[in-house]
Formats: structure tokens, sequence, C-alpha cells
């Protein structure tokens, strides 16, 4: 029996279970209701380490599954091209080669435009308006991956190929320094058109969270600027941008990370050729399209291994990137807190 | 010359105002047209043997019973998985360590697994499950998409468990509740619209997944419960048949596409509906 008189929880909750009874049962129930609680405590403390040890968890499987690959390259993993499952040699340079650049195709485009969008939304867009372009725009970005997939390759490939292509290579091919750029076949599938994809997948989540770090900028300021006669665009670029920057590039980032590590779009109409070439219309690869296309087909450790370390590659350039992300944008809220 | 000013400051204005409409019109246009396009290509297809027929061979006609049938098992058994672990991790958040340095810790990790690529999710589970089983399963599956549930169930239960006024838990208390009753009978009540949003918003994420499940739970031609077995999947089915040369598979793909975006979108309208916005990104 526990000392009775240590703090404990008082009669009221425990009326039902202690009707006509002495302090003994009482006791007991108390002491029912203190191991509940400590066993809900442990459980729910349990539950978000687990959070912890799936990263971890993610870490050691991958760096275990790639040893075999690491072990036998070494560093030529990461600068060699070649990829050759039939002699074992295997070289991680064109798939990041290509995920960065349909990365950095995607951010070209998507950032000027989310921004603007952000901008309308929050300085421009009548009120009744706001709230079903916001509901549209969460929308785009709730349509599977594979959505835009299938509709870049049966779709957008096709109208790429018969009339964007051919004009880009018409246009730069008298264009020193561009014309490699552009140059070859149209073949509609390619770097390019991975890069436009995925610009089209980023776009609303760098809209949306631009717009909520907008918003965010307290009104006095806004006023204070409007009140001096700035143009909208003026407050927007002098008072909007300059204040929530470190927000916007955390936004950024929030969408670089989606781009670098985004698969099933990608794998349709990338078409997963191992090799770097200057013109942006070829096809190309990337990591995380090298794996899903390769992976069940994969025979031999080596190969498996090799891209298992791909996808190691894959994790360690996100987690950075959507680390630095989640670092800016909470730097944003505590400066907004303040 | 204050006029000159005035009017190319005027000029700039316009010029970038016109821009943002072109841009929220260029942004929109997108959703317009892949609805559209999905419409008009998976429409045609649809049929009642969409919904009783198996998957064909190459060159015939079939449905996609076997995949949609695999997709809702794959996602029930990763919903209860997931959601469970998640609701007790944003509890821990929440309320036993909301200033705990713990806390802060998990929110910056959980963060970072909610948008981490879905196919190193994927290769994780083939090096936990499927190399020590030997084979690929439905059950592996399931496990991996219940690691993509959890981040996302974690981060809307503790938001929606913060917005829970204290004096609800701070009444509760005074009347002699423990901790653990006070949790799960007054504040779970307060904030059940936003939880059940989260596990919503988490059906929708993962029923469009297709790279975790590609070497997990593979894909099946046939009809199959086991869950011990390779099991079709609508997204994996969308991606086989896609890639192939034969109409009949192409048209098949584009139905599942439209029966797949459907079912997010309207998802996540009822989880809209359901709660206050709540943010996730």
């Amino acid at each position: 029996m526990k000392p009775v008189g240590r703090r404990t929880v008082a009669d009221v909750a425990l009326q039902d279970q202690l009707i006509g009874s002495p302090a003994k049962p009482r006791m007991s129930v108390m002491d029912r209701l203190r191991l509940g609680d400590a066993v809900f405590h442990a459980l729910t403390r349990a539950a978000s380490i687990m959070v912890l040890v799936i990263l971890g968890g993610v870490m050691i499987a991958l760096v275990q599954g790639a040893l075999p690959a690491f072990e036998t390259f070494g560093l030529s993993f990461f600068y060699e091209q070649h990829w050759n499952p039939v002699t074992d040699k295997f070289g991680a340079l064109a798939p990041i080669y290509g995920t960065i650049v349909t990365s950095l195709i995607a951010m070209v485009i998507a950032v000027p435009v989310g921004l603007l969008i952000a901008m309308f939304l929050t300085e421009l867009c009548p009120l009744w308006l706001r709230r079903p372009i916001g509901i549209a725009i969460e929308l785009l970005a709730g349509i599977p991956s594979i959505i835009y997939g299938i509709w870049g390759l049966f779709v957008f490939a096709p109208f790429l190929q018969s009339y964007v292509q051919p004009a880009l290579i018409e246009t730069f091919s008298y264009v020193p320094g561009l014309s490699s750029l552009f140059a070859g076949p149209p073949y509609g599938i390619g770097v390019l058109t991975s890069g436009l994809i995925l610009a089209i997948m980023v776009l609303p989540f760098i809209a949306s969270i631009s717009r909520d770090v907008f918003a965010a900028v307290p009104p006095v300021l806004k006023e204070a600027a409007y009140g001096l006669g700035c143009t909208t665009w003026e407050v927007v670029r002098n008072v909007v941008l300059p204040f929530t920057r470190v927000g916007v590039v955390g936004g950024i980032m929030l969408g670089l990370g989606r781009a670098l590590g985004e698969t099933m779009a990608v794998t349709f109409v990338i078409g997963n050729a191992h090799r770097i070439s200057s013109s942006i219309l070829a096809p190309g690869t990337t990591i995380s399209a090298t794996i899903a296309n390769e992976f069940t087909e994969a025979t031999g450790d080596l190969y498996t291994s090799s891209l298992i370390a791909l996808g190691f590659i894959l994790f360690i350039i996100t987690f950075i990137v959507l680390a630095c992300a989640r670092y800016l944008l909470l730097r944003l809220e505590q400066r907004i807190g303040a | 010359m204050a006029t000159a000013l005035y009017a190319s400051r005027r000029r700039r204005n316009r010029i970038a105002q016109g821009l943002t409409i072109v841009a929220t019109v260029f942004g929109l246009g997108w959703l317009v047209l892949i609805l559209g396009d999905l419409l008009w290509q998976g429409f045609s297809g649809l049929s009642l043997e969409v919904f009783t027929a198996m998957t064909p061979p190459p060159g015939s006609n079939g449905g996609l019973l076997n995949p949609i049938f695999g997709s809702l098992v794959l996602t029930v058994i990763a919903v209860a998985i997931g959601s469970p672990l998640g609701v007790l991790a944003g509890t821990y958040m929440a309320e036993y360590g909301r200033y705990d340095r713990l806390t802060s810790v998990v929110r910056f990790i959980n963060d970072i697994l909610l948008s981490a690529p879905s196919i190193v999710i994927g290769l994780f589970i083939y090096e936990v499950m499927v190399v020590p089983m030997g084979h690929f399963s439905g059950i592996a599956g399931s496990v991996a998409l219940a690691v993509l549930v959890i981040p996302v169930v974690v981060r809307t239960t503790e938001d929606m468990l913060l917005l829970v006024p204290n004096t609800l838990r701070e009444a509760a208390s005074a009347l002699g509740m423990p901790r653990a009753v006070v949790i799960t009978r007054v504040a779970y009540r307060a904030a059940r619209a936003g939880m059940v949003t989260g596990v919503l918003l988490a059906v929708a994420r993962i029923s469009g997944e297709t790279a975790p499940l590609l070497f997990t739970a593979l894909n099946n031609q046939f009809w199959s419960l086991n869950l011990n077995a390779p099991m079709a999947s609508l997204p994996t089915v969308i991606f086989q048949f896609a890639l192939s040369p034969y109409k009949e598979w192409q048209q098949l793909a584009w139905t599942g596409a439209l029966i797949i975006t459907f079912t997010v979108l309207a998802l996540s309208v009822v989880a809209r509906t359901l709660a206050a916005p709540s943010k996730i990104t």
C-alpha cells in the first residue's frame, strides 16, 4: 500500500467506482489510474522516439545495402559515368547529373511563377476568389505523381515533340553556345520534358508556402509603405520580400527537395539513358528513375548494391536540402513570433 | 521629371500585376489540362467490366478488379499500422512532452520524413523486410506505405492537439483526472475532426504512391489474398500498363489513373471540409 499522504487524483474522477466503498479500494483505483497514465506516457514517448528510429533505420539500411558498391568502386562511384550491368561496372555520375539538371530546370520555371502566384493571392486577388484559387492549387499539389507521369508520356511529350522542340532547335541553331544545348532530334521525352513536368509538380508547393509566408507579414508594415505612396509592386519588392526572405528561401528549398526525389513522373518521360548529353532535349536519367526502372530487374549483388548506393546518395542530398528548408522556415516562424 | 518618374513607376507596377495574373492562369491551366485529359482518356474506358474483371493478358480486354482490391487492402493495413503510431507520437509531442527537447528534435526529423523521397522508403523496406523474408510480399508493401502515413498523422495530430484550449485540460485536471484520461477523453474529443482529417490526408497521400511499392509488394497479374505473396496495386499496374505497347493495357492505365485521381481528390476535399484547413506542406 502506498502512503496516503501524497498528492493524488481527487474523488470526482473516481465517483462511479467508489460508491459506498472505504479508503482501501479507493487507493487501488487510484493506483490503477496512475499506472494507466504511466503506461500511456511511456507508449506515446516510445512512439515519438520511433520516428527517430525510422530515420536512423533508413540510414543504416541504405549504408549497409550500399556498402559492397562503395567498397568495390570507392570514390570513383561518384565521378564515373559508365553504367554497365554486363561488365559489372557502375558509376553514378549520369544519374546525379540528370537529377540536378532536371531539378534546376524545374526551379528556374517554378520559382518565379510560384512567387508571382503568391503575390497575386496575397496582394491583388479579390477576397472571394482567394479561397477557390487556393484550393485549386492545393488540389494540383495533391494529384499523385504517377498521374503526371502518364499525362506527360501520352499528352505532354508528344505535344513538345511536334510543336515546341522543333521550334527550339530551329531558333537556337545559330546562337553560339546555346545551339548544343538544344541540339539533336526532338524525341519528345528527355531531360527538358522531365524538368517541365517537375516544374508543374513543384509549382503548387512553392506557391502555397510563399502565400502562407507572405500572409504572415504584419499588415502595419505594408500599410506604412502604401501610406508613403508605394505601388503594389514596390510594396512586394521592398517590404514583403525582404521581410519574408528566409521563409521564401525555405519554401523554395522544400520544393527543391520534392523535385530531387520525385520518381514516377520523371521515370515515365526521361528515357532512361545512362549518358550525359550536352543537349537538354536528349534522353537522360535521374537517380530515382534509375532505381525505379532497374531495381526489380537487377541481377547480381553488385548491381543491386549500386542501385541502393544511388538511393543513399539521393537520401543524403534531399536530407540536407530539406533540413536547410525546415531550419529557414523555423527561423522565420520565430521571428514573426517574437 | 517627376511625372516621368511617376509614369515609369506606374508602368512597372502594371507590368508586375499583369505578370501575376498570367502566372496564376498559367499555374491553374495545368490543373484544367491534366484533369481534362484524364477525363477524356479515362472515361471512354470506364465500364462495369473495369470493376469486375481481372487484369487481362496482353492484347485482350479485362478490368482492374485485382489491383483495385490490392490497393484497398494495402492502404487499409498501412493506415491500421501507421495511424495509431502517428497519433501516439503526436500525442506525446503536444501533451506530455510539449516543452521537451525530444519533441523539437522529433518535429524536425518528422518534417524531413514528411517530404523524403518515397522511393528511398521503398529501398529501406526492401532491405529490412524483403531481403530477410526472401521474397516480395503484400505485407512489406503495407509497411512501406505505413512509414509514409506516420509523418502525416504525427504532424496533424500535434497541430490539432495544440489547438485545443488549455482551459479544457485544466478544467479536466481540476476534476482530478489523470493526464491519460484528460488526453483520451477531453483533448482527443476536442481535436477529433482534425485528427480524422490527418488520417484522410495520409490515405490520399499513399493511395497514389507507386515508388515504394515497386520493390516491396511488386505486382501480381492474378487474384491474390495472400499477404505473404506479391500483391497487385493500382499504381504499379498503371506503371506497367502505360509503358506497354498494347492499346488495351494503355486504355486500362488511363482508366486506373482516372479512378486514383478522383479518389484522391475526393478524399482531400472531404478532409478539407471536415476541418479547418490545416497546414500540411
